[in-house]
């Protein structure tokens, strides 16, 4: 656990060096190591099946639950708990319409709700690769007297969870003044900007960009610096470019946490059409409930996330994996 | 790249003054402007409020109040001790950790073990394990207060096997249990993918040279695979304590703290009081406890570590 860990991000830093292609870590979601059975030496057939029926069952823990959400989304109420018996739970059978669907749109803001996670989400993304992505460059490639230090420091925050801080952040935020378009104005609670501003720079995507830049050979800044290029252009136009896949992990590492937040919006924000998607839920927790339209709520909110987990799926593997140095 | 051939050119070639050396003055200078906008951000959201946390623990901050915090030396501190719901909380958050810490880790790596093989599909198991990962806590949470219900999925699905499923989240005795067991299921799929991430850096040579010793399967196990291990599992066991103090979302969502405090957890307990009752100077002293007790795990898994290199 020191300031140079080992493992998976050194694994992409490493690996990929000068090519913006795949990293090693690539190899996590795409090539299995044949662990058990190597050297010729083929598993029994009742072993082997064993294992596969075994694979088939986690399956069936993992994913039926959610298949029973999206299905139960499309009927009515007393059918959901009718159909609970049987196999019927997972299968659209019966009464089935969108009749929730439209029934939430009825009872929520929801499209000001994905709206404003929208936006929430995507400010903090993209500003969040600028800021750590510069922070990170200066470190790894220019470099300064106390670089080290301020490296240290970041890197010791990476062990503080965000809700040790919560609370005084929320006291800290009301203090704070603000320049907006309307003028300037006192406290934070409210405001897209405190859903947005605080989770902008994050330790732990400096040290994934630091890791990353670091590997790239320094020969390109000398024959950049050569040619006449200033920090800014070397940063914009060749070691940004060639950081593909470090940039997707930071976007995918940022992205997840900013879409699936709750405590933060919960306590920062009263106004209902300042609030994010997943604060809205506990909008159908008040007042007969009705399961239905909370499945469909639930799908509604998840399906951009898993959308975006199909298409994109080796990567979100991976950068999941790559955050197995934090700490 | 054309960066590169342009250097070749020897038109291009830029007196010396122009080319700036590391530690030079305008390097320092554009290295400092770079950092600027992170360093202000982490100075503010991060470096104050950490500060913060000590600071108000020992005022009576109050979250929107007109008049100044005063500093109240330890009286929350002398509170929090004498609150038994701190007490019900700290034991629940501990319990909570070290229940789910060999739980989830142990399943995680047997999953990890499982896809870790060549076989055809693997990719679509390895998909399957991780979708409750992508999915957020809060919908989980409240798909499995519906499935969690006196007949409801779960106890339907018992019954097939002829159990009767208690009432989950109304009794005491079962609830946290309940909550143990669902976070375990959303969180199992991120620490297989770091378990198989470790799994690959083992050298393929060791087991081959395993094979030629005729080593079993449980053998190999034993002393390629779990030695091979070992950095990972320092890792996975630190961020699943960690996580595990954090517990806020599902208890807010499926039981806010009951019944009977029996799911009350220390981030809870802060927002109860440093949200909804405002008091910020107490729910400070709260997030202190809490704080500390991630850093005695981080310090106590530090320790072993470094003991266990030296040992290697």
């Amino acid at each position: 656990m020191n300031a140079t860990p080992t493992g998976p991000v050194t694994d992409i830093a490493a690996g990929t060096g000068t090519v913006a292609g795949t990293g090693t870590l690539a190899h996590v979601a795409e090539t299995a190591v044949p662990e058990h059975h190597r050297g010729g030496e083929r598993p029994h057939p009742a072993r082997a099946g064993l294992g596969l029926l075994l694979r088939i069952v986690l399956c069936l823990v993992f994913g039926l639950p959610l298949l029973f959400m999206v299905v139960s989304s499309f009927k009515p109420d007393l059918q959901i708990f009718d159909d609970l018996g049987s196999w019927k739970a997972f299968l659209p059978t019966g009464d089935i319409s969108a009749d929730n669907y439209t029934g939430v749109f009825d009872r929520v803001p929801f499209a000001q709700f994905m709206m404003n996670s929208v936006i929430i989400t995507v400010v903090t993304v993209v500003l969040g690769i600028l800021v750590n992505s510069m922070a990170a460059f200066a470190l790894a490639r220019i470099g300064f007297k106390g670089g080290g230090i301020v490296l240290g420091i970041i890197l010791a925050t990476l062990i503080v969870p965000f809700e040790t801080l919560a609370l005084p952040l929320l006291w800290w935020a009301n203090q704070l003044p603000f320049l907006g378009p309307d003028g300037f104005s006192q406290g934070w609670l409210d405001t897209y900007q405190v859903q947005i501003i605080p989770f902008i720079a994050n330790a732990f995507s400096i040290f994934l960009f630091y890791q990353y830049f670091d590997s790239i050979p320094k020969e390109l800044d000398e024959a950049a610096k050569v040619d006449g290029a200033g920090w800014f252009r070397i940063y914009r136009s060749i070691v940004m470019p060639l950081s593909g896949p470090a940039i997707a992990t930071v976007a995918i590492l940022t992205f997840l946490p900013m879409w699936n937040q709750y405590l933060w919006p919960l306590m920062s924000v009263q106004t209902e059409e300042l609030r994010p998607v997943m604060v809205g839920i506990d909008y159908f927790k008040q007042l007969n409930t009705s399961w239905g339209q909370i499945m469909a709520y639930a799908t509604m909110i998840t399906a951009p996330v898993l959308i975006l987990f199909i298409a994109f799926q080796r990567s979100f593997i991976n950068s999941m994996a790559s955050s197995g140095v934090k700490g | 790249m054309t960066t590169i051939t342009a250097a070749e050119n020897p038109s291009a070639i830029t007196p010396p003054e122009r080319k700036p050396v590391k530690g030079s003055r305008s390097s320092t200078t554009t290295a400092l402007l770079m950092l600027v906008p992170a360093a202000v951000l982490l100075i503010t959201f991060l470096l104050i409020p950490i500060g913060l946390t000590f600071g108000l623990a020992f005022t009576n901050a109050r979250l929107i109040s007109p008049r100044p915090a005063e500093f109240i030396g330890t009286d929350n501190f002398v509170r929090l001790f004498q609150d038994e719901t701190f007490w019900k909380s700290l034991r629940n958050t501990i319990v909570f950790a070290v229940v789910i810490v060999p739980l989830q880790s142990a399943c995680a790596l047997g999953l990890a073990l499982l896809v870790n093989v060549k076989m055809r599909g693997v990719n679509f198991f390895r998909t399957v394990y991780f979708l409750p990962v992508v999915t957020s806590m809060v919908v989980v949470s409240m798909l499995w207060l519906f499935m969690y219900q006196k007949n409801g999925l779960i106890n339907q699905v018992l019954l097939k096997f002829g159990i009767e499923g208690p009432d989950w989240l109304g009794d005491p005795h079962t609830a946290l249990l309940a909550i143990i067991l669902m976070s375990a299921w959303q969180a199992m799929g991120f620490h297989m993918v770091i378990w198989l991430s470790g799994l690959q850096t083992i050298s393929a040579d060791l087991y081959e040279a395993a094979d030629l010793d005729g080593a079993g399967t449980w053998q190999k196990f034993r002393y390629v695979t779990w030695p091979g291990l070992q950095a990972t599992r320092t890792f996975i066991l630190i961020t699943i304590t960690i996580s595990a103090f954090a517990l806020f979302t599902q208890v807010n969502i499926m039981t806010q703290g009951g019944p009977l405090d029996s799911t009350s957890t220390l981030v809870l307990m802060a927002v109860r009081t440093g949200f909804q009752q405002q008091q910020t100077g107490y729910a400070s002293a709260i997030s202190l406890a809490f704080f500390v007790l991630v850093l005695a795990v981080t310090l106590v898994n530090r320790y072993f570590t470094r003991d266990k290199d030296v040992v290697r």
